[in-house]
Formats: C-alpha cells, sequence, structure tokens
C-alpha cells in the first residue's frame, strides 16, 4: 500500500508489515507508527496479558558503548547514571537513568554487558538529547556507536516464552534480565527477557533488514497478535511503570519517582563507588532527608478516567492542590480507571482517598500500591 | 436521519429526537470507556458540550446538535460504553430531546451529504 508519507516522518524496518495488517499510524517522536490495528487498543491489551503481543519498537534508540576493557566502559557510564555498571555481569541487563546536575532524571534506559561492550536502549524521544549527552560525557577512548542498522522488536505475554523457546530452545534457560544471542528463524538477534508490560518477554534486537521476516514469522503463530502504541501505554500504566515525559523527567528525582531501588547500594553514600554522577549531592539529600513528594497508584473511585493534568486535592473542598496525575487512563485488564502522580510525601499513603478535578468537578480517587496488576516476570 | 460536522446522528420518533454518534466517529474514538451523559430535564443550546465521551487514548465532547430540552438519557451506556462501539446508530443513542426551534433540523446533513463530508 503506497501512502502519502506523512511530513517528514521516519518509518521503522516493519512499516509495511504495519500497513498489510492493517494499523491506524500516528506519528510518534518523529516516525510513523502504528497505535492501533483493526482489534483495537482494548482487545490488544487483553490479547497480550492472555497469549502474546508483538511490538515494533524500532523508534527506539539502539547504542554500543566500547572501548579498551569492560572495566573503562562501566566506569565511564557510571559517570552518567547513579547506578551499578561495573558490577554487571556478562549477559545481563540493568535498568538505569540519565541525571542532570539537579539530580533529575533526564531519560530512562535499559542497558546491558555484551562481552566487553555496553548495549544501550534508550527512548525514542530523547535520542538525540541522549546522544548529545553521552557524546560530551564519555571519555575519548570509549566508542559510541549508534546501531542505525537495527530495529527492535517485543514479544510479551504468557505465550511469549514458549514462541521464542520452540525457536531457539537456549531462550528457555533466560530468566528475567538475561541477555543472549539468540538464533530465530535463521535470525541472529540479541534478545533481553525483560519489557515494558509487566508480563514475560523478550526484546529482541536484530539486523534491519531481516526485521520484517522475524516479524511476519512470529505473528504467523495463532498465539501472536501484533500491538500498537495504545495498548503498549496501557499495559504499561496497570504494570505501574513510568512514561519519561509523563512519570518523570528533568524535575523529577529518583527517589521521588519510586526509582531508587535502581541505585544500588555501591553508588549510595558509604558505598566504594558512591556519588561521581551528576546531581549526586541533591540525590543523596533526598536519601537522607526523604522526597517531598511521592509517585503513587491511583484509582479513580468511579468509572470517569483521571488523565495527565488532574489536580488532586486532600479534601473534597479543599482549595490546595496537593498533587497531579502525570499518566491516567483506562486499564482494561483491571477493567477500570488508573493513573499515577505525585502527590505530597505526607498524601502518600495507601488507601488515603483524594480527590481530583475532572472538568470543574471533584471525584474521589484513592491512592493504591503499585503495580495494579501482578508482575509475571520469569524470575 | 439528519447529521451533523460533530459526527452525530439525529432521528425522528414521535415528538421526540434520538440522537447518537455516527459509526464513523465510533471507529474514530476507539474503545469507549466512560460515557457522562446529561440529566432529564436540562435545558440545552446548540453547540453546547453535553455528553462527555472516553475512548481508551483521550477524551471527547459531544455538542448538543440543536436547541431543546433532554427528556430521556439512555442510562444502560453508564454500565457498558462498549456499547457505543457495537450498535452506534442503533441500540447506543445517547439521549431523546424536544427541538425548541425545529428548522434547526434542516441546516443539518443528510445521509448523502454526510457520506460525502466524511469521504
Amino acid at each position: 500500500m503506497n501512502r502519502g508519507r506523512m511530513d517528514n516522518l521516519k518509518r521503522t524496518p516493519l512499516y509495511e508489515i504495519h500497513c498489510e495488517l492493517g494499523a491506524k499510524m500516528v506519528p510518534f517522536a518523529g516516525y510513523e507508527m502504528p497505535v492501533q490495528y483493526p482489534m483495537g487498543v482494548m482487545k490488544e491489551h487483553l490479547h497480550t496479558r492472555a497469549k502474546a503481543g508483538l511490538f515494533d519498537v524500532s523508534h527506539m534508540g539502539q547504542v554500543l558503548l566500547s572501548g579498551p576493557s569492560w572495566d573503562a566502559v562501566a566506569l565511564a557510564f557510571e559517570a552518567l547514571v547513579p547506578v551499578d555498571v561495573l558490577g554487571l555481569a556478562d549477559g545481563r541487563q540493568r535498568y538505569g537513568f540519565f541525571t542532570n546536575s539537579a539530580g533529575g532524571i533526564e531519560d530512562d534506559l535499559m542497558f546491558a554487558r555484551r562481552g566487553d561492550d555496553l548495549f544501550v536502549v534508550i527512548n525514542a524521544a530523547c535520542k538525540d538529547s541522549d546522544l548529545e549527552l553521552m557524546r560530551a560525557g564519555l571519555p575519548q577512548d570509549i566508542k559510541m556507536t549508534t546501531l542505525d542498522d537495527r530495529a527492535l522488536i517485543a514479544l510479551q505475554g504468557p505465550v511469549a516464552g514458549s514462541v521464542i523457546a520452540m525457536l531457539d530452545p537456549q531462550a528457555a534457560e533466560m530468566r528475567f534480565m538475561d541477555v543472549r544471542d539468540l538464533s530465530l528463524s535463521g535470525h541472529a538477534v540479541w534478545a533481553s527477557r525483560s519489557g515494558y508490560t509487566g508480563e514475560d518477554g523478550f526484546e529482541i534486537s536484530v539486523a534491519a533488514e531481516e526485521a520484517a521476516s522475524l516479524a511476519r514469522r512470529l505473528t504467523n503463530d495463532a498465539d501472536v497478535a501484533a500491538i500498537g502504541l495504545g495498548a503498549r501505554d496501557s499495559l504499561r500504566l496497570e504494570a505501574g511503570l513510568c512514561l519519561y515525559g509523563n512519570d518523570i523527567d528533568a524535575t523529577t528525582r529518583p527517589l521521588a519517582a519510586g526509582l531508587g531501588w535502581a541505585m544500588q547500594k555501591v553508588r549510595r553514600p558509604g558505598g566504594a563507588r558512591a556519588g561521581g554522577f551528576p546531581g549526586a549531592e541533591a540525590i543523596f539529600a533526598e536519601l537522607a532527608d526523604g522526597p517531598e513528594r511521592r509517585r503513587v497508584g491511583l484509582r479513580p473511585a468511579g468509572r470517569a478516567p483521571m488523565r495527565t493534568g488532574v489536580a488532586l486535592f486532600a479534601q473534597e473542598t479543599s482549595s490546595t492542590q496537593i498533587g497531579t496525575v502525570t499518566s491516567g487512563g483506562f486499564g482494561p485488564s483491571v477493567e477500570g480507571p488508573v493513573a499515577m502522580g505525585y502527590v505530597a510525601a505526607e498524601a502518600a499513603h495507601e488507601s488515603g482517598v483524594l480527590w481530583g478535578d475532572v472538568r470543574g468537578k471533584r471525584l474521589a480517587v484513592e491512592v493504591v500500591k503499585l503495580p495494579f496488576v501482578p508482575a509475571n516476570f520469569k524470575r | 436521519m439528519k447529521f451533523t460536522e460533530e459526527h452525530e446522528w439525529l432521528r425522528q420518533d414521535g415528538d421526540d429526537i434520538v440522537v447518537g454518534i455516527t459509526t464513523h466517529a465510533a471507529e474514530q474514538l476507539g474503545d469507549v470507556v466512560f460515557i457522562e451523559l446529561p440529566e432529564e430535564g436540562t435545558t440545552v443550546s446548540k453547540d453546547e458540550e453535553i455528553v462527555v465521551i472516553e475512548s481508551v487514548k483521550a477524551a471527547s465532547d459531544i455538542l448538543a446538535p440543536i436547541d431543546g430540552e433532554i427528556t430521556e438519557v439512555n442510562s444502560a451506556l453508564t454500565d457498558n460504553p462498549g456499547a457505543v462501539n457495537e450498535d452506534p446508530q442503533g441500540e447506543a443513542w445517547f439521549f431523546k430531546m424536544t427541538a425548541s426551534d425545529p428548522s434547526q433540523m434542516d441546516e443539518l446533513m443528510d445521509e448523502a451529504a454526510y457520506q460525502a463530508f466524511i469521504a
């Protein structure tokens, strides 16, 4: 199908497949991406949690850092993130984030050790600024290669494990956050057992010219359906996962965001490699004193969704805003509205009832623990 | 049936005019998850926001197509908003109203004009 190109938007190697499958394409982070297929967002979401969903995430940035040794690469990267990189074993992946001088988060990312190299996956919307941040912050002897010739595909859901293992039995040995080179239907891929849905699954990096063939092979499986960005968002929201730009941004510090768990002891005060990343002072102050606001799960009491920007109040009639919704929508798996937001630390306790201003009316919303749906990671 | 540029349909049913959204609009919206209907007895003016309809992704407003008074709302939609995606031009009507100025109906599109409008 030959559609007019939308305004200078880039296309991923799976563009033709999206069109063949009847996707509704929308602009996203400079790319023409599928927001949904004919099945619709709700059914795509439920299918992923019941069977397996295939996501094109080739718009995200894939970068390889290499240098004189693993230690050199790891320590260089540690200057940019408040995370233990040096201690990462070969074939393992971790979650991290770039910080700025105020201790805020510039982008969140995944990084994996592949031999002596560091493989980093960054958000599409932050690709250019992240590359600039790395170029400026990494020493001369660390080589940064942007892998523009690779696509990224995610297969997520309870059946994803058996689909991939059928193609390469080695996959069955992989646990959550393992990374391995696999051979899927004749295609050499870099696979990690991870994802953005709260389900078991894989994120698969493959040569761009082989991506379409691999995607077709996967969608040929009766249990696999193509899933768009609409359902990707509702899935990650139910899983309590942050979306950069909504739930975390340059003004959010890790502890307030509930991401302190990603900062291993070795980088904290008293650790062998404490500090040495941007904003360490501010982040350590927050560790010592506690954050002023916290990210929480929110369950509107009625049926009306509470979306990004909804102001939160401690009482039905008070005029002092104590929080804001940063992500919100409908959770198909919980059959009701779900949201995340930040509230003043003293109001952030579970089962507290707050009030959200929705179209001028105050509606009740309960503070709840995240995630909304239990995780199914293969541990 | 008459149609508005906001993708609502109107059908005469005795003294009442039944209002809903078109199949085209329902498809554009995607899965509907929430509907807030007006109260029976409310007086409305043309183009006033009277129904809030939320899909998985976003909220939309439905505007009053003509001046009048709401006589009945389809409360079944409150419990089953998904019905809008199943039968938008039949079972999933939103509300019935009386027209205070029936001539406003003449300004609206007929089926052929609406099909041309959305083409």
